[in-house]
């Protein structure tokens, strides 16, 4: 106890933040003494504080938080509904007609009449709004029409290739966390050292490139000249090497800066101090309080690079011939086939608005302040 | 604004990096005096060199002189770049300042907008609204304009509501000042400094993006030059000629490095939030030993 209160004493000095220094103190005090008797085999006191969480309170957050949950999928629909007519339109304003278009992959020359008599079977007199709603009723049974190009539903194109882009995003995401977080934490436990200097100079180079420069470059090193690793096209697990760690190297870039700058911001507050004082090393504050606290933050930033990921996926699998939709879709803009696009527009802005929610939603379930009514946040 | 320029010019970086940024636009200005040749003629006699000493970064796949490429191609980049940025920081700034300012349902509507364009991913965005539009300057611009300006709008009613209570500008307005006045003596001169912050940093990701639209064939067509493009073409010859992916890729790194770290030493030099949050521990120590010695 002597030491808690030395702490206090010299932390505390500031008379306004006495109150919450002491508070706070007691509070990590006990969760040590706590992990300490456990591992001593010395039973643990009962304190009903604990056990007995404010019942009113929780109460509330967890109201609270399910209104939350409720309101935050409700949101998805209106913005779901806009990004589909946003996806019409597209194709709707386009200067290309499809009725033309059609027939040009036919290799025939219609006259008038037939041109007439194809619209109204495609609907394309109708008005505007009657062809998006019809439109729109496909797309919820999973119609999103024909491709141009491939003849075959566009839904068949697309469920064909969307296990390739999320198996190369899913890749590209793992190497980013085994990379990002460890060296993350370690520039910020090193800060202005060599090692921070070192990875921050890389990674300022890592978000300075564009990435499939970084991929081509790549390409040439270890598929041209090196001859270990295939340059494109897809099949095997070497295939997937160089297309993810391209990706990877901008992500983790990113998240290098991120996580670093997040655990730096956590490491200012007082816990570690506190934590130092009561005698535990810098090591296990930094990894069992310090990193899950500033994780928190890099989470809600994942949300938004997801889309960029995408974006860069869509690139990269052109460069190395990754047969996802990227590819594919990238492939359809040169065909003018609109269908096509539409789809993919479509299902990136799905997954997009789907991981963003899910990142909302676990945030609320991660973070106990928000969890137990917001309190204390 | 005096205080903020006598302190750029203290700061020895920002002036380093003002000057090779300013050097880079120039380039591509005087660049028919700088380029040893014509970006377009074609010699098939030295096609694919690898550089000597006509070609000083070599040639290619028809025997079009690289380095002049890549010095004309800085006008179509740039221009492109500089007039996305121009578009979306006034449009941005714009709706961003009417939205905290006049708030209700105005700031709803704009909100709302921005929070559906947010909603799409921003690449996949500009890659549908450029293949409906078709390739072209053009509507490269307008498309990577259209999907740019909802970060500025942000920023700039963030700022604006963090602004708008101070006391000096309800001291403004009890003074007799119209609401536009409002705006423009008192709250732009305060966040202007932070915008201008974040126009400088967006310039390397826009080049970043510009970059990798047109890799994909969907900004400039050839035979124009722009260093996205070379890539692209680059890109078939990567077996037998990796300098026609080199140097483009290089180009476009020194460009992105010089504006990201031009932005960089600006936000050291305009914000002050920024100064302040990386001398807190110095500040810190100097508060403890204060309190030690004055004890």
């Amino acid at each position: 106890m002597a030491e808690v209160f030395f702490v206090v004493g010299i932390i505390g000095s500031n008379n306004i933040h006495f109150e919450y220094c002491c508070c706070f103190l007691f509070a990590v005090k006990d969760g040590f003494l706590r992990e300490r008797r456990g591992r001593a085999g010395i039973p643990q006191e009962e304190d009903p504080d604990l056990k007995r969480p404010p019942q009113n309170c929780r109460g509330r957050g967890e109201h609270d938080m399910r209104k939350y949950i409720f309101g935050r999928i409700l949101f998805v629909i209106p913005i779901m509904l806009i990004l589909s007519f946003f996806t019409f339109s597209l194709t709707y304003l386009s200067p290309s007609d499809p009725v033309t278009l059609k027939y040009e992959r036919m290799g025939a020359v219609p006259d008038k009449e037939q041109v007439e008599k194809t619209k109204e079977e495609m609907g394309l007199n109708d008005p505007f709004l009657v062809q998006y709603f019809h439109w729109l009723g496909n797309v919820l049974q999973g119609d999103l029409g024909e491709s141009y190009y491939y003849s075959t539903s566009v839904w068949y194109q697309i469920t064909r290739r969307i296990p390739n882009t999320l198996i190369l995003t899913a890749a590209t995401l793992a190497l980013t966390v085994l990379f990002a977080v460890p060296l993350g934490v370690l520039c910020s436990a090193y800060q202005n050292k060599w090692v921070d200097y070192l990875f921050r100079f890389i990674s300022f180079f890592g978000v300075s490139m564009p990435s499939f420069w970084v991929g081509m470059l790549l390409m040439y090193l270890f598929g041209v000249r090196l001859k270990w690793l295939p340059i494109m096209g897809s099949g095997s697990l070497r295939h997937l090497i160089l297309p993810s760690v391209t990706l990877a190297f901008w992500m983790a870039s990113i998240y290098v800066r991120r996580v670093r700058g997040s655990m730096l911001e956590e490491m200012n507050k007082d816990y570690l101090t506190g934590g130092l004082a009561l005698g535990y090393s810098r090591a296990r504050i930094i990894w069992t309080q310090i990193l899950p606290n500033s994780l928190l933050s890099v989470i809600t930033m994942f949300g938004m690079s997801i889309g960029s990921l995408l974006g860069g996926a869509t690139i990269v699998e052109t460069i190395f011939e990754w047969p996802g939709v990227g590819k594919m879709a990238v492939e359809a803009i040169s065909i003018k086939d609109y269908p096509i696009i539409q789809g993919y527009v479509l299902w990136m802005a799905i997954i997009y608005v789907t991981v963003n929610l899910l990142v909302d939603l676990s945030y609320q379930i991660l973070d106990p302040r928000i969890r137990l009514g917001g309190k204390d946040a | 604004m005096n205080l903020y320029v006598r302190k750029a010019l203290k700061s020895p970086g920002f002036m380093v990096w003002l000057v090779l940024a300013v050097l880079l636009i120039l380039v591509p200005v005087f660049a028919p005096y700088l380029a040893p040749h014509d970006p377009l003629t074609t010699d098939y006699v030295n096609s694919l060199n690898a550089g000597s000493g006509e070609y000083l970064l070599g040639t290619d796949q028809i025997g079009r002189c690289i380095l002049s490429r890549l010095i004309y191609g800085g006008r179509t980049s740039l221009l492109i770049v500089f007039w996305v940025i121009a578009i979306v920081a006034v449009l941005g700034i714009f709706l961003g300042v009417l939205s905290g300012f006049l708030g209700g349902w105005v700031d709803m509507v704009i909100t709302r907008i921005t929070d559906i364009i947010m909603a799409i991913p921003s690449t996949v965005f500009v890659i549908a609204l450029v293949s409906v539009l078709g390739p072209g300057l053009h509507h490269t611009i307008l498309a990577m304009s259209l999907v740019g300006w909802t970060e500025y709008c942000r920023v700039a009613r963030a700022l604006v509501l963090s602004v708008k209570e101070n006391q000096f500008v309800q001291e403004a307005r009890m003074g007799g000042l119209k609401e536009h006045q409002v705006i423009f003596r008192t709250i732009l001169p305060n966040i202007v400094p932070y915008l201008l912050v974040n126009i400088t940093q967006d310039i390397g990701a826009q080049l970043l993006t510009l970059s990798g639209l047109s890799l994909l064939g969907l900004s400039s067509q050839p035979p124009t030059p722009e260093w996205g493009f070379m890539l692209s073409e680059g890109r078939k010859f990567i077996q037998s000629a990796p300098w026609l992916i080199i140097y483009p890729g290089l180009t476009i790194v020194l460009h992105v490095v010089v504006f990201n770290l031009l932005g960089d030493s600006l936000r050291d030099i305009l914000d002050p939030r920024y100064v302040r949050k990386r001398n807190k521990r110095k500040e810190l120590l100097k508060w403890r030993k204060e309190k030690v010695s004055n004890s």
